[in-house]
């Protein structure tokens, strides 16, 4: 993985991303760790992020590195009309590395082609977020001490929600059995299904919570945003029912984890956050240790 | 009846024509094969005669030979058309076009929130094999279908 970038979890291979989800766990036992002294890492957030921005910081200074860079578009030269182009040759002959927020989509490719040194896409538009993926599968394997044959359960916008596209696919390495429940204009693309099917992937997909929430390992939340639906009424009919409540999880297995990429608006209920299976916070909380996982590796330095 | 049709158009001694272009693709073909800025004897006729296709028109070039990947580049927009090579007044080859796998810099990514639709800079896709032509972005990663595409 040394100095190679990573732009779409597709990039990396199922060794590499169990050697990611190896090393988080390294980093989890023993945080602070001067790997990165006299590194210099660029982080360059064209479009607010305030939640991953912070997890990369500190990824960053529990590793020792020190960090240049801007967190919002309003304060870099972005705004005086300087392209994209243009502001990744300049850091790049600053930085060691370069961490990349952006809200067109395709701008971290673009940019690792015009960058001397590696990039991070730590999300572009509604395209790639790889090291959320990352996190995801790190909180997985923590949890259910493995990744592989899990039944997992993604609920809500499955239409337009990256998190869920990149987990499916990453998660397709490991034989998993996909539960799909979204309202009928939020299901999952045909693409991605036929994608699932040339796999030999079995997936089920619902309207509703069904009983069948009994076999599942992982419950990933995602939320139903209203602005989604061309019709305002749709989205009154079904913005009650992909919320989740504890009573909901009174038969589910001891081992199931409910994960959600937050923020979270209403779609998992507050009464959840103290069941033991609400997983939530830790999975932020991994992020960190995912991230430093990602930038060691992409450095060269374990 | 072949040979009516063509002396519309003048023949030449040594060249290439290209055939069977769709008449309202002609000046798309001759910017993407940059003859709007070779120098060589171009003539050209459009609306001409009509087949299941319409009107097509036709190009010829004298003494320019085309490589494959540069024709190629045409399928896009005329994927029935036709090289003839020519050597002293003799079709010596002929050829159909195919399209690349990779497209670099003819059409248009149709995601409005695609980097290339911002920034100066090429456009690349990859072709997706299916029933109808599809381009996949090789940067936003969304895929323009034959009804969204436009040539830049
Ligand atoms: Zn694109």
């Amino acid at each position: 993985m040394k100095n190679r970038s990573l732009v779409s979890i597709n990039d990396f291979s199922k060794e590499e991303i169990l050697q990611i989800v190896d090393l988080a766990a390294k980093f989890e036992e023993n945080p602070n760790q001067e790997l990165l002294k006299n590194k210099v890492i660029a982080t360059l957030f064209f479009e607010p992020s305030t939640r991953t921005r912070l997890s990369f910081d500190t990824a960053i200074n529990r590793l020792g590195g020190r960090i240049i860079g801007f967190s919002d578009a309003s304060s870099s030269s972005t705004t005086k009309g300087e392209t994209l182009k243009d502001t990744i040759r300049m850091v790049s002959n600053y930085a060691d590395l370069i961490v990349m927020r952006h809200p067109l989509e395709g701008s971290a490719r673009y940019a690792d082609e015009e960058s001397r040194v590696p990039i991070i896409n730590a999300g572009d538009g509604a395209n790639q977020h790889p090291t959320q993926t990352l996190l995801d599968l790190y909180s997985i394997k923590k949890t259910q001490g493995t990744l592989e044959n899990l039944n997992i359960f993604m609920v809500g916008d499955l239409k337009y929600g990256r998190t869920v596209h990149s987990l499916l696919q990453a998660m397709s390495h490991f034989n998993p059995v996909f539960n799909f429940i979204s309202p009928d204009e939020l299901r999952m693309p045909d693409e991605y299904k036929f994608w699932l099917d040339s796999k030999g992937i079995t997936f089920y997909e619902h309207t509703e919570f069904t009983d069948i929430l009994s076999r599942a390992d992982i419950l990933y939340m995602t939320r139903v945003q209203q602005e989604r639906f061309a019709d305002p009424l749709e989205y009154e009919k079904v913005k009650n029912i992909y919320i989740l409540k504890n009573s909901m999880l009174k038969n589910t297995k001891d081992n199931l984890r409910i994960l959600h990429p937050l923020p979270r608006v209403n779609e998992i209920n507050t009464d959840v956050d103290a069941n033991p299976k609400a997983y939530y916070f830790q999975q932020a909380e991994n992020g960190v240790y995912a991230r430093m996982a990602i930038i060691a590796s992409i450095l060269g330095l374990v | 009846m072949t040979a009516k049709k063509e002396l519309r158009v003048s023949a030449i001694q040594h060249g290439t024509v290209i055939d069977h272009i769709p008449a309202n693709k002609l000046f798309k073909v001759i910017s993407i094969l940059k003859l709007d800025r070779c120098k060589n004897l171009i003539t050209f006729g459009t609306n001409l005669g009509s087949n299941r296709f319409g009107k097509k028109a036709i190009v010829k070039v004298a003494d320019k030979f085309f490589d494959e990947k540069d024709l190629n580049k045409i399928a896009l927009v005329a994927p029935e058309a036709r090289f003839n090579v020519i050597k002293d007044y003799d079709v010596v080859e002929k050829r159909e076009v195919e399209l690349p796998n990779e497209i670099v810099g003819i059409a248009k990514c149709f995601n409005p929130k695609c980097i290339t639709n911002t920034e100066a800079m090429a456009t690349k896709f990859s072709l997706v094999v299916s029933k109808e032509i599809a381009l996949k972005c090789h940067y936003c990663e969304k895929i323009t279908t034959k009804e969204h595409l436009v040539i830049l």
